[in-house]
């Protein structure tokens, strides 16, 4: 699915070689500063590697619509931006900035569930906390129902309870709908029990690429 | 009864004594000011004086040439006034954008009011030409200053908001529109401020100084709606055309903000 060949950024990545599998779970784990968010900045096309080559389905990044990508691929990062007015406003303004037709409430409560958010659509999203904002970007990227899910920590405000089971919803959404999950985590935990694929990272480079 | 007082050389040092009596009781209370009020007066002497002589020649001389190079020269003035104006380090092609957004947007709108609203012959009539150039580049010049402040502020402090709508799919259009929409409404509040609390909270310079110049108010009122109109429109579109194409420089050809 992606596929990097001699990817460099700044002097912060420099990946000889990398494969990105479909419809699987792909942990990437590293010490801080190792590149991990970079990498998924580079995957959602945030950002361009200085030299190199990076394909998803076979096709380069440079010559793909960024915005089609995007939709297609979406990013979710470690500190979610949360757009003003309530918790509704926070979901559907996904679906609009991706122009997709807007969904019921029963759909947006669901997908509340699905990231264990206990709160009403009608509640305003400032006041929540930051393991609240970020379910509720988690919940947002859901609704998108893209292709390849693009996680920076997404659970890195949590308690290891509610963590676990966002992630075990998470990881049973993606295989039922052939979804491809690629998530950066600081838990090797998480990373060994729930993914296919473990990719490692220090100082930009690759150290470890394994199944799990 | 309806003779205009024509201001005596006394009559105007006495008001120039009437501010030097402000400036002692600045200077009384221990407001380190005096200073500028000093210099301000004095410069504001020397400018008015140096224009109102320009304005003589102008008038007497009324050339195309002179006129398009008065408007020429006003147009340069504001652009560096609105670069020199914000605080923070402005790209080449904001610049660019900056420029072409005063010229566009106050030079058509100068165009329509003299020659279809006003409809002055010879199109270069100096007498309504420059002071109207003034009044709409004036204008536009401080609503494109707070458009490029509260723009460049946004798409700076707000970078986290508007990568968090491109990764979730927003072109950069809709990224950016909510600072877009803010710089847009800051910028053009001024206009809207004056033209609300105008004839009740205040009565505009222009027209004051045409009643006291001893033209009916009327007529006075009459040029004010005008320009006023003028003003509005002028201020509104350079603002638009410099939000709409301003934000775009924010951005590369790949969606991604630079």
């Amino acid at each position: 699915m992606f596929s990097l060949r001699e990817v460099k950024y700044k002097h912060i990545l420099d990946i000889e070689e990398m494969n990105i599998e479909k419809s699987k779970v792909t942990c990437i784990i590293g010490e801080s500063g190792s590149g991990k968010s970079t990498l998924l900045r580079l995957l959602n096309k945030l950002i361009s590697c200085d030299s190199g080559k990076i394909t998803y389905n076979q096709q380069d990044l440079n010559s793909c619509d960024s915005v089609q990508l995007r939709r297609t691929v979406v990013m979710l990062a470690q500190l979610p931006a949360i757009f003003p007015g309530t918790i509704r406003d926070n979901l559907l303004i996904g679906l609009k900035f991706a122009e997709k037709p807007a969904v019921n409430d029963d759909k947006l409560l669901h997908v509340l569930n699905m990231v264990h958010l206990n709160k009403s659509l009608d509640d305003e999203s400032d006041p929540l906390s930051g393991g609240e904002k970020q379910r509720l970007a988690l919940g947002r990227v859901i609704l998108l129902d893209p292709e390849v899910f693009l996680l920076d920590e997404p659970s890195s405000a949590l308690d290891e309870d509610t963590e676990r089971f966002i992630i075990e919803n998470l990881v049973a959404y993606t295989k039922e709908n052939s979804k491809t999950l690629i998530m950066v985590t600081h838990s090797k935990k998480v990373a060994q029990i729930y993914s296919d694929n473990i990719i490692e990272l220090s100082q930009g480079k690759i150290v470890r690429a394994r199944e799990v | 009864m309806n003779q205009v007082i024509d201001l005596q050389i006394w009559q105007m040092l006495a008001a120039y004594i009437f501010v030097l009596i402000v400036m002692l009781i600045v200077k009384l209370k221990g407001i380190p000011r005096e200073k500028e009020l000093l210099i301000s007066s004095v410069r504001m002497t020397i400018q008015l004086i140096l224009t109102g002589y320009l304005l003589i020649y102008l008038f007497d001389t009324s050339s195309p040439l002179y006129t398009i190079l008065v408007l020429i020269g006003m147009e340069v003035f504001s652009v560096h006034n609105i670069i020199k104006r914000t605080k923070r380090k402005l790209s080449a092609e904001l610049i660019r954008i900056i420029a072409f957004s005063m010229a566009a947007g106050t030079i058509s709108c100068l165009l329509y009011f003299l020659l279809v609203v006003v409809r002055i012959s010879p199109w270069y009539h100096a007498r309504y030409f420059i002071p109207i150039a003034g009044m709409l580049i004036g204008n536009s010049m401080t609503g494109i200053s707070i458009g490029v402040s509260r723009l460049t502020e946004g798409m700076e402090l707000q970078k986290n908001i508007i990568e968090g709508a491109l990764m979730l799919g927003a072109t950069p259009k809709m990224a950016a529109k909510q600072i877009v929409d803010h710089a847009f409404d800051s910028a053009i509040l001024p206009t809207i401020n004056s033209m609300v609390g105008m004839g009740i909270v205040f009565l505009p310079g222009m027209m004051t100084g045409q009643i006291l110049s001893g033209t009916s108010p009327v007529t006075a009122i009459e040029y004010q709606i005008a320009i006023m109109l003028g003003i509005l429109g002028s201020v509104a579109l350079s603002v638009i055309l410099f939000v709409q194409l301003g934000y775009q420089t924010f951005f590369n050809d790949q969606s991604q903000l630079i």
